[in-house]
């Protein structure tokens, strides 16, 4: 597709985009390939390539379009792919299954039955992806969009009315207005904070000082989340509109997108996104004729977890070591090489042009009172659909893990849900109900965070998780302040202690009182959402750390020094499938159709023979 | 003149200059606040967190570190409250599991009433450092050299000479040693020469060409010779001869 130029008038964009609409709307068979994240490593790009090499080879490119997009989302069936018309879904689709998938789609036949999602081997199978249950719950306003553009053309985004906000803020509304709108539409920080991004906004645009800076937060480092990375690798230009719309009514000219370096897809794709809306005119000089000026800088994170702190990411903006400092005087009266600097996440900066499009009114009747709109979650853990989740804000944590999720894997038993990622808290059974939104999750002793959720099961033991997420805390602390650096290291070696039987109940009190002592004196979040993890382990599974501490044992069989791993004579056939997996020879054959013989004095307890037998003949005591 | 507003500390009515730093504004008026990475040559840092006070602005109270929070109308400020102490405590705590031999932090906990750190003995760790910074902020704010910088993250974070070998751009003048509060930068004279242990330098003393007193490290004098643009032999006679 060829483009003319600059776009010097909010009329050449109207004109631009409905002529690319139109070119959009073909009547052809649209076939939209996921090549997310998770997609690539099950093999997507094999099948992108094997799509367009058919295409070619068939000579069907003027009855197919084909399109290589962002995320799709459900990342537990992957690769995956969406044929329009019908909407139907394609799963775990393998190289062999492209020609099969074009003929059926040209010819508009019934959909392939063996590539359709069923939610078990029995099910019924759904064709299409509107009518798949990890589908129907959701809200997908800011993801939606990942399935319907190729993430690398500003012309799709634009296509489908990207861009429109960027010009009704420029020319229809003035800066006020557009803080309004997002202080109405009850927008709060996606980051994690929760804090009214109207508001926010507002302190900055009143801020002292003609040079002002806004950053895209997107050093996303929770274990196990990738929801910033969805949508900046999926929909880059979404989050640009947003931030030119905040920039220009707080009154910046520079912005910055913060990314680790981790993310190289997001990095490549925001980065195009730029230079494409620079070629457009969208960022520059005098945009669309506007007068308003706006450039946008790349900068990449170097995998410093607490550089996603808003302080310590602006130290590493620049160029010093990634440290927060105290926000006693708030980044947005001086931030960014102290000037006024609003930063906010990858999903709120998102959001904007959802809100100037729409209205405040539509985005504050979408989720719950005070809680309004959306939030993306990376569901991962114990369930059966993991993957990427947008949600109405309020909605059940148990309708999430249970309805979106599909329930906990191998239908074993839900014990905890973590939420927000290393420093969130376990929420058990009994809290399933309680509505996913800021303020419910903090009063319950975990966070929103940036969108993690970890569904754990009845084989997790809840002390060794408290000591797996403090473990990843303390190596990322970032070692200023006392009470984080020494604080959660001391937490971490009483919580080993008594992971390995040598806890005491008083380490309960210790533990207790660390914990308030982060909460008040760390120096940032990092420091004093630490303990969450341990609090609501000690407040919702004591018994758990009773069972280690008193008994000595480890009632989910996870704890090392404290299991024992041993044959069951009567269960075991004999087959040797332990013996061959045994790393360290523990295990003896003693003979065809005989049990085996577990030597203890070699059994390092790698679990491998429990997990390999499949009579249930090992157990664990 | 800069606007003045009133506080109170400790329930005790005070008038300050608006935007100084509350940790002054109580030594100022006699009240011991405790610290160890604070000191009045060198910009606030917020990292060993003993100074912390309860702040009261309105119907919320929060502790902060008075070392980096502005004084402002109406602020009530309590240094000591039953919270402070207890945060002061573990905060001696940690550093005395961490410092367990050091003198400094050992009186510093003793006051506090810490004998030993609560934590089992065998994590006992023999430190000498904090991890203030004072040195490392000496070096570049004061000095303006930056010989030496935090290094590592977390618990291996430490002040250390550029790529652990001899810092290059040391001028030997001493001042991490001066500010360190603890005593863990080493420094020695003996022979003619300083040593500074910590970043592996050695410097010849200038020796006073009157009264032969071996009085500065010459790389230190001749730094300052060139920053002020004194003429050569400036510094060949000692403070005390001339």
């Amino acid at each position: 597709m060829c483009m003319a130029g600059k776009l010097k008038t909010a009329k050449a964009l109207a004109a631009l985009q409905k002529r690319l609409a139109e070119e959009m709307d073909t009547g052809k068979c649209r076939i939209s390939l996921c090549n997310g994240t998770a997609c690539r490593p099950y093999g997507s790009n094999p099948v992108a390539e094997a799509f367009k090499a058919e295409i070619e080879k068939r000579n069907l490119a003027d009855k197919v379009e084909f399109k290589i997009t962002g995320c799709h989302g459900f990342c537990e069936r992957g690769p995956i792919a969406i044929v329009d018309p019908g909407n139907v879904f394609y799963q775990r689709i393998q190289v062999s299954d492209v020609p099969e998938i074009l003929d059926n789609s040209i010819q508009s036949k019934a959909p392939i039955e063996r590539l359709l999602f069923k939610q078990d081997t029995g099910a019924k199978s759904v064709a299409r992806q509107n009518d798949i249950p990890f589908y129907t719950d959701q809200r997908r306003i800011v993801l939606g969009n990942n399935t319907r553009i190729d993430p690398t053309s500003i012309e799709d985004y634009i296509a489908i009315g990207g861009y429109t906000a960027l010009s009704r803020a420029l020319f229809e509304l003035q800066p006020d207005a557009i803080i309004q709108m997002v202080k109405d539409s009850g927008l709060r920080g996606r980051g994690g904070g929760g804090f009214s991004t109207g508001t926010k906004w507002e302190t900055c645009r009143k801020a002292h000082g003609d040079i002002k800076y806004v950053i895209v937060n997107a050093d996303e480092g929770d274990p196990g989340a990738y929801a910033n990375e969805g949508l900046l690798t999926g929909n880059p230009h979404s989050v640009l509109e947003g931030l030119v719309i905040g920039a220009f009514a707080i009154g910046s000219h520079q912005g910055y997108v913060y990314v680790r370096n981790e993310y190289p897809l997001a990095l490549k794709n925001i980065t195009l996104a730029i230079e494409q809306a620079e070629n457009l005119g969208l960022i520059g000089k005098n945009i669309l004729g506007s007068g308003f000026d706006f450039s946008v800088r790349v900068n990449r994170g170097g995998g410093a977890f607490v550089c996603g702190e808003s302080t310590a990411l602006m130290a590493s903006l620049e160029g010093k070591t990634g440290e927060p400092r105290a926000k006693y005087i708030h980044t947005v009266e001086r931030g960014l090489w102290d000037r006024p600097s609003c930063l906010n996440n990858v999903e709120t900066w998102a959001n904007i042009p959802l809100i100037i499009n729409n209205g405040a009114g539509w985005f504050s009747k979408i989720g719950a009172s005070g809680n309004s709109g959306t939030k993306i979650f990376s569901l991962t853990g114990k369930v059966n659909n993991t993957g990427l989740v947008e949600v109405p804000m309020g909605i059940k944590l148990r309708d999430i893990i249970f309805d979106i999720g599909g329930g906990i894997r191998g239908g074993k038993k839900f014990k905890a849900v973590q939420t927000g990622g290393p420093s969130g808290g376990c929420l058990p059974e009994k809290l399933l109900d309680s509505p996913v939104d800021f303020d419910s999750l903090l009063k319950a002793g975990s966070m929103m965070g940036s969108g993690g959720m970890i569904v754990m099961d009845e084989d997790n033991c809840m002390v060794d998780t408290a000591r797996y997420f403090l473990t990843f805390l303390e190596e990322e602390s970032c070692g200023k302040c006392v009470p984080c650096r020494e604080g959660v290291k001391r937490m971490r070696q009483i919580l080993t202690d008594i992971t390995e039987g040598k806890g005491q109940l008083s380490d309960l009190v210790l533990l207790t009182e660390l914990s308030a002592h982060l909460k008040d004196s760390a120096l940032c979040a990092l420091g004093s959402s630490a303990p969450n993890p341990v609090l609501t382990t000690i407040q919702y599974f004591k018994d758990e750390y009773e069972a280690h501490i008193k008994d000595k044992k480890c009632p989910a069989g996870i704890c090392k020094a404290l299991i024992k791993f041993t044959i069951i004579d009567e269960k075991c056939p004999g087959c040797g499938r332990c013996v061959k997996t045994c790393p360290t020879q523990a295990i003896t054959f003693m003979g065809k159709q005989k049990p085996v013989v577990l030597d203890q004095s070699k059994c390092i307890k790698c679990r491998t023979c429990y997990d390999i037998c499949k009579m249930g003949a090992v157990s664990i005591e | 003149m800069s606007e003045l507003v009133n506080l109170t500390i400790n329930s005790n009515k005070y008038t300050a200059e608006k935007g100084s730093m509350v940790l002054k504004v109580a030594r100022d008026h006699g009240i011991r606040i405790p610290t160890l990475c604070d000191h009045e040559a060198i910009e606030p840092y917020g990292a060993c967190r003993l100074c912390i006070v309860e702040v009261t602005r309105g119907n919320r109270t929060r502790i902060v570190t008075s070392c980096l929070y502005p004084v402002e109308e109406g602020l009530q400020v309590q240094t000591d409250s039953p919270r402070i102490v207890r945060n002061r405590k573990m905060l001696l705590d940690l550093l005395l599991a961490r410092c367990s031999e050091n003198k400094v932090i050992k009186e510093l906990a003793a006051e506090y009433g810490l004998e030993k750190p609560s934590f089992r003995e065998e994590y006992w760790e023999k430190h000498d450092c904090i991890v203030c910074g004072l040195c490392v902020r000496a070096c570049e704010q004061v000095v303006g050299v930056s010989a030496i910088s935090l290094v590592n993250r977390g618990i291996s974070k430490e002040p250390k000479p550029p790529f652990l070998e001899k810092a290059k751009a040391c001028i030997g003048c001493g001042s991490c040693y001066y500010v360190c509060p603890t005593g863990a930068v080493k420094m020695e004279e003996k022979n003619g020469v300083r040593y500074i242990y910590n970043w592996k330098v050695a410097f010849k003393l200038k020796k006073c060409s009157r009264c032969g007193i071996e009085w500065a490290p010459e790389a230190q004098l001749e730094y300052i010779r060139k920053k002020w643009n004194l003429e050569p032999g400036f510094f060949d006679i000692c403070p005390n001869c001339r």
